[in-house]
């Protein structure tokens, strides 16, 4: 054989070897976590996991904003140490990943927004309203409803244009969840999912879709997270709770309708198929101050650890610190995000949930 | 040094097993040709591959919509968890079709000019620019869709469209600014590319005696231009084709300017529909139950198929022209 081809092709193999070798010993050896899941608590989770490699070089987290539908599948197929969805497990889904906790990590608020001209924020919606709305009932902006709860204003008789999300997502779980505990009607024909069969309206892809949608076409209605809402300074409605208020969306009005919705929490193992802010305050009069259509965003981990395949006590370890220290100091980072801080009730629940982690049957937080 | 060359002993070996089977010694000719033709059958099985892992995929939705799937009229994946695909290939075939329509005459012009008036240098700058346009991702598309074309489309066109040809059904409705035609001129603008530049081919590759023999009859430039485009129809029908296939298989800018809205038909070209890709893009990231995953496949499926029947259609054609012209070529 020709030496002049095989000396450098050694050559070369030397070099790169021993450059991945030092690579791999002059470093303390790092523990990646593997996540995947919804798309809303991304820019959370990736300031989370930012900020933790400062306080932990060694610890590298790695998120994978690819829906919740398919976090759902990585952790029902163990292929991720987390998952995280907007959604809890149904119970089918609980039942093909049996022993998966349950861990609120933040909460998000979805808000309708409209483009009347020379209307600003503030016009007042009821559930009813607005499920007559988005199932076409409600055509006109000055419809007799409409004008009796909002007398200040002077609506116009233009037909209202609808515009919904198209894609499967969260957000569009969240509303129709809502409408469907409000209207009867809503519950048996359109229902709630991440997508539904829409009565009536225009679809756009996206937050930015629907706003799109929306700032192009005047007398319009849609929905968004109030995050988007919030940073493109959208002009949002005021939705009446069963104490009679017409709530502003704020982080405090989610805030305070989650810590109403804190007690009716089941434990961590248990399945958590039912659980929704929304269909535990809807029908609360005492819930003052609390904003209505306001969910939990929840972090996916198996109780007993060593079912994932490539799972080892340190990286066990690992994650439960993780996961202890984003519901505790990372929360911290929420605000500036414009997400809300867990109240005090959802974290004490989540420290419970965190103590039942195991490896091997082996207790991993111990504080 | 010829001992040098000589291979090493294991290469020996490898070459006797090989002449054993295959009769032949491992020569690099040979090696190479044994390469390239197991890559090239590699194209089958990665088609083989594709259709069995999208009926396989489907399988719970072919079993419980058989046909009604293709005929069916409803998508509702929270209540009757029904799905039918019907308004979706009507959705894809028109705004396709519509593409063709503002986007074919456009091309052929580019094709023809660069065929047949262009100079060279101002010829080469047209084709860089136009193939450059087959470049840019098809997000971008849709996001100029939404910021730029929609609102130019909505203030400026579509109103006066509407006042002169109001009258007609199709023009009349309200007007959201995406819908059913921006979709068109988004797809036609996409198509552009491949139309005119196979046309262009196409084009060039008529013989020049043809053009000779037109102008020494005493036809003018654009009568030479006649001929040569009638003399190219079937390749300009393959061009055609290939554009349609792209217009068919187009996800990302036309989910974002169609409006996706889910019915058997729209009110008029202003409204909004939906098309078969655009659900896929839309809906799979978040189908969380088996049913809902299978017909999102199922709808691949479907794609996959008017594609196919699509792309052959254009094989067919591109094939018969191409014989054509070596025919002529030939006397």
């Amino acid at each position: 054989m020709n030496y002049k081809i095989v000396i450098p092709i050694v050559a070369i193999a030397i070099i790169v070897t021993s450059v991945f070798a030092y690579q791999y010993l002059s470093k303390p050896q790092t523990i990646t976590l593997n996540g995947a899941g919804a798309t809303f608590p991304f820019p959370l989770i990736d300031k989370w996991t930012a900020e933790y490699h400062k306080i932990k070089p060694d610890v590298q987290v790695n998120y994978q904003s690819i829906g919740s539908g398919g976090g759902i599948k990585q952790h029902t197929e163990k292929t991720v140490y987390f998952g995280a969805s907007d959604a809890p497990l149904t119970e089918q889904q609980f039942a093909d990943a049996p022993n998966t906790l349950h861990i609120p990590m933040t909460i998000g608020g979805v808000v309708p927004t409209y483009n009347v001209p020379g209307m600003s924020k503030g016009l007042k919606f009821t559930g009813e309203i607005l499920a007559d709305i988005f199932l076409g009932k409600i055509t006109k902006w000055n419809d007799p409803r409409l004008m009796a709860l909002n007398p200040e204003t002077s609506l116009p008789n233009h037909d209202i244009i609808v515009v919904h999300r198209s894609d499967g997502s969260g957000t569009t779980f969240v509303f129709t969840n809502y409408l469907s505990d409000i209207s009867q009607e809503w519950k048996t024909t359109v229902g709630k999912s991440t997508s539904v069969n829409w009565p009536t309206g225009l679809g756009g892809k996206g937050n930015e879709g629907v706003t799109g949608l929306i700032s192009q076409n005047p007398y319009s209605i849609g929905y968004v997270e109030f995050i988007y809402a919030k940073k493109n300074n959208l002009t949002w409605g005021y939705v009446q709770n069963a104490a009679g208020e017409f709530v502003e969306p704020s982080l405090e009005s989610f805030s305070t309708a989650a810590s109403f919705a804190a007690v009716t929490l089941p434990r961590g193992d248990e399945s958590w198929s039912r659980v929704s802010i929304i269909d535990s305050i809807v029908n609360n009069t005492q819930a003052t101050g609390a904003y209505p259509i306001t969910s939990f965003s929840y972090f996916l981990v198996y109780k007993e650890l060593n079912v994932l395949p490539n799972m080892n006590e340190d990286a066990a370890k690992t994650l439960v610190e993780f996961l202890w220290w984003t519901i505790h100091d990372g929360q911290n980072f929420s605000a500036e995000l414009v997400y809300v801080p867990l109240p005090a009730e959802v974290v004490t629940h989540n420290e419970a949930t965190i103590r039942m982690i195991t490896f091997n049957g082996q207790q991993l937080y111990k504080g | 040094m010829k001992s040098s060359r000589k291979p090493p002993v294991f290469i020996h070996n490898l070459n006797v097993k090989v002449h054993k089977i295959f009769k032949k010694p491992l020569t690099g000719d040979y090696a190479f040709k044994l390469l390239a033709a197991t890559f090239a059958s590699i194209i089958f099985l990665i088609l083989g591959l594709m259709i069995y892992e999208l009926i396989k995929g489907s399988q719970l939705s072919l079993q419980r919509f058989g046909i009604e799937f293709l005929i069916g009229t409803k998508w509702d994946p929270a209540i009757s968890q029904v799905f039918g695909v019907l308004p979706l290939i009507l959705g894809t075939l028109v705004t396709s079709a519509i593409a063709l329509l503002i986007g074919v005459p456009i091309s052929l012009c580019i094709g023809l000019a660069l065929s047949e008036y262009a100079p060279k240098r101002f010829g080469f700058a047209i084709s860089f620019l136009v193939e450059l346009l087959a470049a840019v991702p098809s997000v971008i598309y849709g996001l100029w869709g939404i910021f730029t074309l929609i609102p130019f489309l909505r203030n400026n066109v579509y109103a006066y469209l509407q006042g002169i040809l109001g009258f007609i059904p199709l023009f009349s409705g309200p007007i959201y600014g995406g819908g059913v035609l921006t979709g068109g001129i988004i797809l036609a603008i996409m198509i552009i590319p491949t139309v005119s530049a196979v046309s262009r081919d196409v084009f060039s590759a008529v013989p020049n005696t043809q053009r000779e023999a037109m102008i020494s009859l005493g036809a003018t430039k654009w009568e030479t231009a006649k001929n040569v485009i009638s003399y190219a129809r079937s390749g300009v029908i393959g061009a055609i084709i290939l554009g349609l296939g792209r217009a068919v298989g187009e996800t990302m800018a036309i989910t974002m300017v169609i409006g996706n809205k889910f019915q058997l038909l729209p009110s008029s070209l202003f409204d909004a529909w939906y098309t078969m890709s655009a659900i896929i893009a839309n809906e799979f990231t978040e189908a969380t139950y088996g049913l809902y995953v299978s017909a999102l496949i199922e709808v691949g499926l479907v794609l996959f198929f008017v594609a196919l029947i699509i792309n052959v259609l254009a094989r067919l054609v591109v094939w018969r022209s191409l014989k054509l012209v070596r025919g002529i070529a030939r006397e």
